[in-house]
């Protein structure tokens, strides 16, 4: 490993420990029983079969978003879309599984084929806005997010909304298309494994084929790799296709994983996590499920120092901000960075 | 159809028009500012809500509506400035920068208010300040006129007047000028001695002012309570003005009325059974036409 990416290493995880302490500052300031909550939040998590299930379920949405932004990244996208396609996809999975009548196990992969299917079509907008003609996929994808974001909605309130119940909910997803439990005694389901398939395949798909390199090329630097015979539009638009299919299916997995009825009626946050977890891993797929393991971690130890004291669960949103900011910041400890490459030419 | 007529042509539709352009206006000159001085802000959708909170709860404590606003001001700056602190300093990247802020902003806030108010719903509890509204002199008394332009919230008004400040200060002052070569050229900027981490600072800490101004008018003015999320998007609509606006203080301005149109618009057809959800897509699907109109003339510019 070279010297600069242990560094790297080394700076993700002092980050992650100036997160934990900010936790620690926060909890003993407002809590009644500062010492009880951090054992909470620290060894809570670990405490039973449930919450290690907890941490896994949460785990497996991060984990598509975060391979999708680790994508879009690679390739020096700034891409924001995957929060409306989590969005729309979900729905457009929940249409499925409300309605299609078929037998159980191809009806889940169905749905999540339909929901990557319009998270990659979806995707072509700002794909081929960037690639032909320039156009900022930031600024494309952010307007999509919110058409996304009032499309689902329509679907939902008009189309497929349970009257029957007095909360904004759909109707109940056959039987056959629920993703099933994989360990008793948690709500851990099947998504689990499409998951582990999937970062493998993302992993192979980058480092290992002819796509993936070109992807990384151009995203290293975009006119060398056009100088040396790259594609540049049409890695632009694969980059978007595949990130597109990810979160869709991140979409649809979670909905069918975890939810008996589709509930979202606000964007889920899955898209802007996406980022902190590509950040978190390095843009490498493999990191990516460390990164989404150790974020859930955080949330579920939050989670439960607000059910077992006084502590309101949105402290993890304050963690969140100092992870992003100190882990996308290069010159954070680059005085010792210096430091740390020199000792290996000695 | 002849209902729809009624309701749009209506002096209180009329007057809802400048009442729901007045936060998407100030967040959009925010983002006019930030933007031409090359540094995109995407937080300032966080930034508003931070300030509608911080707003709000100073009002209260202080009993003065003026106090919150100028706490809400100054929480939008505070904000803005570590976004400026991070990106320029510690070369934080802009667009990660401002989904942190954002993170921080739509958790941070519901986790105080259930501090304070021991809400995670809504500020109703506490008792927070409305600033005042302002009846025109001689042009209250206009018919029709009279009841869409006066009787709006002070700032209101000077959301609009902070639409030709920000043009004044774009286009006559050298701190403008600054901002737009900064923003163009950034070497060439530098190469003539301008003190380019120091422009980009300023236009991100006035871009923070506006957004919290626009953040002080939600909880301080269009209602009198802070909510959880109660920008609802409100940033991003600015963010899409600016875009359309091709970053001039005139033609986001013209574009943050159309969508406040839009919006008002959605308000109002949702009561005649409209699909209110997707009429609320309406300005985003603008401005993605916009945007690709845009960009294809300047692809065969380029041709």
């Amino acid at each position: 490993m070279s010297r600069e990416k242990s560094f790297n290493i080394l700076r993700t995880v002092v980050a992650m420990i100036i997160a934990t302490l900010v936790a620690f500052t926060i909890i003993l300031l407002v809590s009644e029983n500062p010492l009880e909550s951090i054992k909470t939040f620290i060894i809570g998590p670990f405490t039973s079969l449930r919450y290690l299930g907890n941490i896994v379920e949460v785990a497996i949405p991060l984990t598509f978003s975060g391979l999708a932004m680790a994508v879009l990244f690679q390739t020096s996208l700034f891409n924001l879309g995957a929060e409306g396609i989590f969005f729309l996809s979900g729905a457009l999975g929940a249409l499925v599984s409300i309605w299609v009548p078929l037998p159980g196990f191809i009806h889940p992969l169905f749905a999540i084929l339909v929901g990557g299917t319009a998270g990659a079509a979806v995707m072509l907008i700002p794909g081929i806005l960037k690639a032909k003609f320039g156009a900022s996929e930031l600024v494309t994808s952010l307007m999509l997010n919110n058409i996304l974001l009032g499309v689902g909605c329509y679907i939902l309130n008009n189309v497929m909304r349970d009257p029957n119940v007095s909360s904004l909910v759909s109707f109940k997803f056959a039987e056959t298309a629920l993703l099933a439990k994989l360990i008793t005694g948690t709500k851990v389901h099947t998504g689990l494994l499409i998951a582990i398939g999937t970062v493998i395949v993302v992993y192979i798909f980058l480092y290992k084929s002819k796509w993936g390199y070109e992807l990384r090329m151009t995203g290293i630097n975009k006119e060398f790799a056009e100088f040396s015979g790259i594609n540049i539009v049409k890695v632009i638009i694969l980059a978007h296709i595949v990130a597109g299919f990810l979160s869709g299916m991140g979409g649809v997995i979670e909905n069918l994983g975890m939810h008996k009825r589709f509930e979202w009626t606000a964007l889920p946050g899955y898209g802007f996590d996406g980022a902190m977890i590509a950040m978190l891993a390095g843009n490498n797929p493999i990191g990516v499920v460390g990164a989404a393991l150790f974020v859930a971690y955080l949330r579920i130890g939050a989670d439960l120092v607000n059910r077992f004291s006084d502590i309101p669960t949105e402290m993890i949103s304050i963690l969140q901000c100092v992870i992003i900011l100190l882990i996308s910041a290069e010159r954070f400890l680059h005085k010792y960075k210096q430091k740390w490459i020199e000792k290996e030419a000695k | 159809m002849e209902k729809l007529l009624t309701i749009i042509f209506s002096t209180d539709f009329f007057y809802s028009i400048l009442r729901v352009t007045t936060p998407i206006l100030f967040a959009s000159m925010g983002a006019v500012v930030a933007n031409l001085s090359g540094t995109p802000n995407i937080a300032l959708e966080g930034i508003m809500l931070i300030a509608a909170f911080v707003g709000m709860y100073v009002s209260y404590l202080s009993a003065s509506a003026w106090i919150g606003l100028v706490a809400a001001i100054g929480a939008g700056m505070l904000a803005a400035g570590i976004l400026a602190f991070f990106t320029l300093y510690y070369r934080t990247n802009v667009i990660l920068g401002g989904i942190a802020i954002n993170s921080l902003a739509s958790g941070g806030t519901i986790f105080f208010l259930y501090l304070i108010a021991g809400d995670k719903g809504t500020s109703v509890s506490l008792n927070s300040k409305v600033l005042p509204q302002i009846n025109i002199p001689l042009i209250q008394d206009i018919p029709i006129l009279g009841d869409i332009v006066s009787g709006h919230n002070f700032l209101t008004y000077l959301s609009i007047i902070s639409v030709f400040t920000v043009y004044y200060m774009i286009k006559r002052t050298p701190l403008g000028l600054r901002m737009r070569a900064v923003g163009e050229q950034q070497a060439a900027a530098e190469s003539v001695g301008i003190n380019v981490i120091k422009i980009k600072v300023i236009a991100l800490l006035i871009s923070g002012a506006l957004a919290g101004l626009g953040g002080a008018f939600m909880s301080m003015g269009y209602v009198s309570w802070f909510s959880r999320d109660m920008v609802s998007g409100r940033g991003w609509i600015a963010i899409a003005a600016e875009a359309m606006g091709r970053t001039t203080a005139i033609g986001t301005a013209v574009t943050s009325v159309l969508f406040g149109v839009a919006d008002a618009f959605s308000n109002t057809v949702s009561v005649l059974g409209w699909p209110a959800d997707l009429v609320g897509t309406i300005p985003y699907c603008v401005t993605l036409i916009g945007l690709f109109i845009f960009s294809l003339r300047e692809y065969r510019k380029r041709q």
